[in-house]
């Protein structure tokens, strides 16, 4: 513990449970491998030297849902594919995150109207908590993404929100 | 060998199996009856001048306004056996084969050639063509609980699948195309 000797004069840090917890899973959001189509190859380059999704914390892709904690649907989902993709969002632990990547992942893309066999959006079937438009995004736009689910993340509080009698009258 | 040649070979080998030839455009094409159409590919298979053994595709055709479907098989000779010619020496003809629309049943050619049956099988899938005698006729891309053969023409899209909102009601009343 050497570098922190000598630092602090109480000998105590200070700080507070949600920023602790919010720092360590932002920082450590392990992915799955989930690629279906063309947006896959641009998440492998995100992962990759050239881009380097490590350098967040984000470079874990795990081959097991049961291991992560952010799920990037990169490509076409059929209906086929629907159910499985349900099955695994099931499998993974809270807490987790869905990323929708790509045009046919948020609406259908291409596929939209003359496609008979494709989801109209991943949202029709699993929770999603950030978009990334593109068709597909390039490996910036995937990282943005990223950092916008960290901000998601860090925004968290593990205390509920005390009603006031403000908030109550705005509500009703 | 020529088309022109293969198909006097057939005319005279089958005689009224075959319903007509065609020439015009890059694509020569014999059409068969369906009842004759495994014996003629076991003969296009076999004999020794023919020796159609690669079956490059199978083309499922909604013929709407003639209430008609239809497949076109792609043959090609490749004679394998010696490398010098192995590219040069090539040969293909297209088959076709016209069904009913209401009832399409055409016998399968997958003890034929190998590579006709899962094109079978999709041609099932997506047209709704019944191929007889085929070892293992299931959908191969939709889901087995899949109503309808989404390719034809007049395939009516499902507004909804195990809960999940499809097409919308408004694409239905609009005309697509």
């Amino acid at each position: 513990m050497s570098w922190i000797e000598n630092r602090f004069e109480e000998g105590v840090i200070v700080t507070s449970l949600d920023w602790a917890i919010n720092w360590g899973r932002s920082n450590s959001v392990w992915p799955m491998t989930f690629g279906l189509a063309c947006c896959a190859i641009e998440m492998m380059a995100a992962g990759a030297s050239r881009f380097d999704l490590d350098r967040f914390g984000a470079g874990a892709f795990r081959a097991s849902p049961r291991q992560s904690d952010l799920m990037i649907v990169a490509g076409t989902v059929t209906y086929k594919m629907a159910s499985r993709l349900k099955r695994l969002y099931n499998q993974m632990p809270e807490p987790k995150f869905v990323m929708a990547m790509g045009a046919c992942t948020i609406g259908g893309g291409p596929y939209f109207k003359h496609g008979y066999h494709v989801v109209k959006g991943v949202d029709l079937v699993v929770p999603v908590d950030i978009y990334v438009p593109g068709c597909p995004p390039r490996p910036e736009a995937l990282i943005e993404g990223l950092m916008r689910l960290q901000d998601k993340i860090r925004a968290q509080r593990r205390t509920k929100s005390v009603m006031t009698k403000a908030k109550e009258a705005a509500l009703a | 060998m020529a088309p022109e040649d293969i198909f006097k070979l057939l005319a005279t080998e089958f005689g009224d199996a075959v319903e007509s030839t065609t020439f015009d455009g890059g694509h020569p094409h014999v059409t068969i009856k369906p009842a004759s159409w495994p014996g003629v590919a076991l003969f296009l298979l076999e004999n020794a001048k023919l020796r159609l053994n690669l079956l490059r595709s199978i083309t499922a055709l909604d013929l709407l306004a003639d209430d008609k479907l239809a497949c076109v098989y792609d043959l090609m000779h490749v004679p394998t056996d010696d490398p010098e010619t192995l590219i040069t020496d090539t040969f293909e003809i297209a088959v076709r084969v016209v069904t009913d629309r209401n009832s399409p049943v055409i016998p399968s050619v997958a003890h034929v050639w190998a590579a006709a049956d899962w094109h079978e099988r999709e041609a099932f899938d997506l047209m709704g063509i019944h191929f007889s005698n085929h070892p293992d006729l299931r959908r191969i891309l939709c889901t087995d609980d899949w109503v309808g053969h989404p390719l034809r023409k007049d395939y009516v899209f499902p507004l909804e699948y195990h809960g999940i909102p499809a097409t919308t009601e408004f694409e239905l009343t609009n005309p697509r195309h």
